[in-house]
């Protein structure tokens, strides 16, 4: 098999003496969907920061397509087009649809001024697609509901030819009919070959839409397992109580059988 | 449920009407507060208020305030605050002051009266005034320093620097071209006033078709065509309608009788001649302008309102919130200068207490023209139409004979009045 497109290897990062993110090693390939879980404050979100230049990582490589990659700021991890949906959506309220898709990379016109009726054009295009009821392209987001929100937030991450998807709980704030659209709009850009990290807490969401899942807990890595070889029960084990099940392969943090014993 | 439906069924053809002028609904309601206001205070002074002479002296009064106010709406916007203003604006009326009277009006330098003396003082302020700005900004951006804290201390650092330069002088009498920018000592007269309006009106028009063509180029809903008309025919008149005001204040007899004599003619009996526009507010226009500019079309605007929507999501689309404070408290800092060089102009002075308390002017400016403290909300014509109420208040009240302490509480009480209504409107819009 050729490298993977992006491979975490051994990420460590602290905060104030506690071990966020500790000797992680993930990786993901072209046309993959990654799912990470476990608990609230387990790494997951913070693992992925590193990733999308929101945190510095403190040791640790990354490798994009076999070749390593620094990361120091959202800027640098777009310029490997790495597009990322954060769970708070990371949307300027103030603003409206094409303003925060554009938002730190607008189109301008000849003369260096924002061209505002290019990025709404483009805007109702990529919107037509992704959401063909969405109206509101004069109204500040925050006048927005949640599936709204949520597709103004893919638009942006998928407009600019991504490679490498980040989807922070993509689904948390979604109705079923939404939830849907995502799911559709995972398969498909899966086929255009992008590698997502999907984090969620919907075991399953993660079922119906991963090829692998990577388990956290406490910081450290519990185990990867294809999606196929393991069960239900056997995730919540590895995301309630680090035990790695014979179908995953467990990493640092997975739980030694005769600890869980005692 | 029944009563939030009633008022948009009950007369939606006019609703419908007014909402195809896509006009904003807040300025509306500013623009109509201070026209009560004026016919208020009209009423109360016998008719006095709105004279073209009180109109253009309400008009060079308002512009070092409204001048500052358009650089406290970006402030403001990203949840900053500046409370140096008005003494960063005695430092740089000290430094512009000095330049001008001890150092270029030397012998040995350019000489008294030499012409490029204004240019040249106003450029060094504007310089200073950037600096002290950027330096303000990079403590809040790059050390972290709140704001607050660091623009409190400026208010009694530049007060006191402005004391040292001058070492506690009154400097002028001030250049003579300088002056000019004060305001009633520099006028365009009336045909420059009327070109200048004219061409006002036609580039206010140009931009009208302009933008509306490019949006029907892309295919995108364009308002009617009588709407478009009506917002043109209602900024042709409010722009020519301003050069008439300020063309109707005629220059004292005896006054232009002087000005003859100087030229060395007779002044023909009879003639009157009107002041015309005052480059003061000819440098608010273009301050108004490139601020507007500024923060619709281009990307340090768009990124100003973004870090004041969300900082975090401003922070991780990459753009650099530390060094966009730096620019910001510089922008600041170079509208101090300029409101400086009017301020001082207009005495003829620099004087020790000059623009003290402006920057509690300024910030009310700002708010009453609806920059909302919590961030990423606000307009440069909304500020200097604040600057412009808080005036008319003010010398309103003079004018009416109120007594000076109750003229106070009256400004602080509309002030905090004026940003509840604004919070009341924003929960009925949902904005």
């Amino acid at each position: 098999m050729s490298a993977p497109l992006v491979e975490l290897k051994d990420m460590c990062i602290s905060f104030g003496g506690v071990h966020a993110v500790d000797h992680v090693t993930v990786d993901l390939y072209p046309g993959e969907v990654v799912g990470l879980l476990g608990h609230n404050g387990a790494g997951k979100s913070t693992l992925i920061k590193i990733l999308s230049g929101a945190y510095k990582a403190d040791s640790g490589q990354i490798l994009i397509n076999g070749d390593e990659a620094h990361i120091h700021s959202p800027r640098d991890a777009r310029s490997y087009n790495i597009e990322t949906i954060y769970q708070t959506l990371a949307l300027a309220d103030n603003l409206d649809a094409a303003s925060n898709l554009f938002l730190g990379r607008e189109l301008t016109t000849a003369f260096g001024f924002v061209d505002d009726d290019a990025m709404e054009a483009e805007t109702r295009k990529i919107m037509g697609k992704l959401n063909p009821n969405f109206k509101k392209f004069h109204a500040p987001v925050k006048a927005l509901s949640g599936g709204q929100r949520q597709s103004v937030a893919i638009a942006r991450a998928v407009y600019f030819n991504a490679k490498i998807l980040i989807m922070d709980e993509p689904t948390a704030a979604l109705g079923v009919h939404e939830t849907q659209m995502v799911a559709e709009l995972i398969q498909e850009l899966k086929k255009q070959g992008l590698g997502i990290f999907l984090i969620s807490h919907d075991i399953h969401d993660v079922f119906q839409l991963c090829d692998r899942l990577a388990v956290m807990k406490n910081g450290q890595l519990v185990g990867t397992a294809k999606t196929t070889d393991v069960t239900d029960d056997d995730v919540l084990g590895m995301i309630i109580l680090g035990k790695c099940p014979p179908g995953a392969t467990p990493g640092p943090g997975a739980l030694v059988e005769d600890e869980a014993v005692g | 449920m029944s009563e939030t439906a009633l008022p948009g069924s009950d007369r939606p053809a006019a609703r419908n009407m007014f909402a195809a002028l896509q006009l904003d609904t807040r300025l509306l309601g500013m623009i109509g507060a201070f026209v009560v206001l004026c016919l208020v205070f009209n009423v109360f002074t016998d008719g006095r208020f709105l004279t073209p002479r009180n109109i253009f002296n309400l008009t060079i009064q308002t512009v070092s305030v409204a001048i500052m106010a358009t650089g406290m709406v970006f402030v403001i916007v990203t949840r900053h605050i500046d409370l140096s203003v008005g003494s960063l604006l005695a430092t740089v009326a000290a430094v512009m002051a000095v330049v001008q009277t001890d150092i270029l009006a030397h012998p040995e330098v350019l000489g008294l009266g030499h012409p490029a003396i204004w240019v040249l003082a106003l450029i060094a302020g504007v310089i200073v005034g950037v600096l002290i700005g950027a330096f303000q900004g990079w403590m809040i951006g790059y050390l972290g320093i709140p704001a607050f804290i660091v623009t409190l201390g400026g208010l009694l650092v530049w007060r006191n620097v402005a004391w040292f330069i001058t070492s506690g002088q009154t400097i002028g009498p001030l250049n003579e071209t300088f002056t000019m920018l004060g305001g009633i000592g520099g006028t365009m007269g009336e045909s420059a006033s009327w070109i200048f309006g004219l061409l006002a009106v036609g580039l206010v028009l140009w931009l009208q078709v302009a933008s509306r063509r490019r949006r029907a180029s892309h295919g995108f809903p364009v308002k009617p065509v009588w709407a478009e008309l009506t917002l043109g025919a209602i900024t042709t008149f409010a722009i020519l309608g301003f050069v008439a005001v300020l063309n109707a204040y005629h220059i004292p007899a005896a006054r232009l009788k002087r000005m003859f004599e100087a030229a060395g003619e007779t002044m023909p009996e009879g003639l009157q001649v009107g002041y015309g526009i005052p480059y003061s507010v000819v440098l608010l226009i273009l301050v108004a302008v490139a601020m507007t500019v500024t923060a619709r079309r281009t990307r340090l605007g768009r990124y100003i309102f973004a870090t004041g929507g969300n900082p975090d999501a401003a922070e991780l689309s990459g753009i650099n919130t530390r060094f966009l404070t730096v620019k910001i408290f510089a922008i600041m800092g170079g509208l101090c200068a300029l409101a400086a060089a009017v301020a001082s102009a207009r005495l003829g002075f620099s004087t020790n207490d000059i623009g003290t308390l402006d920057e509690l002017r300024v910030i009310a400016a700002a708010v009453i023209g609806g920059t909302a403290l919590s961030g990423g909300v606000g307009t440069i014509y909304g500020a200097i139409l604040g600057a412009l109420i808080m005036q008319s208040l003010q010398s309103g009240m003079a004018m009416v004979g109120v007594d000076a302490p109750l003229q106070n509480i009256v400004v602080g009480v509309v002030l905090v009045l004026a940003v509840l209504v604004d919070i009341i409107y924003r929960k009925r819009t949902g904005e």
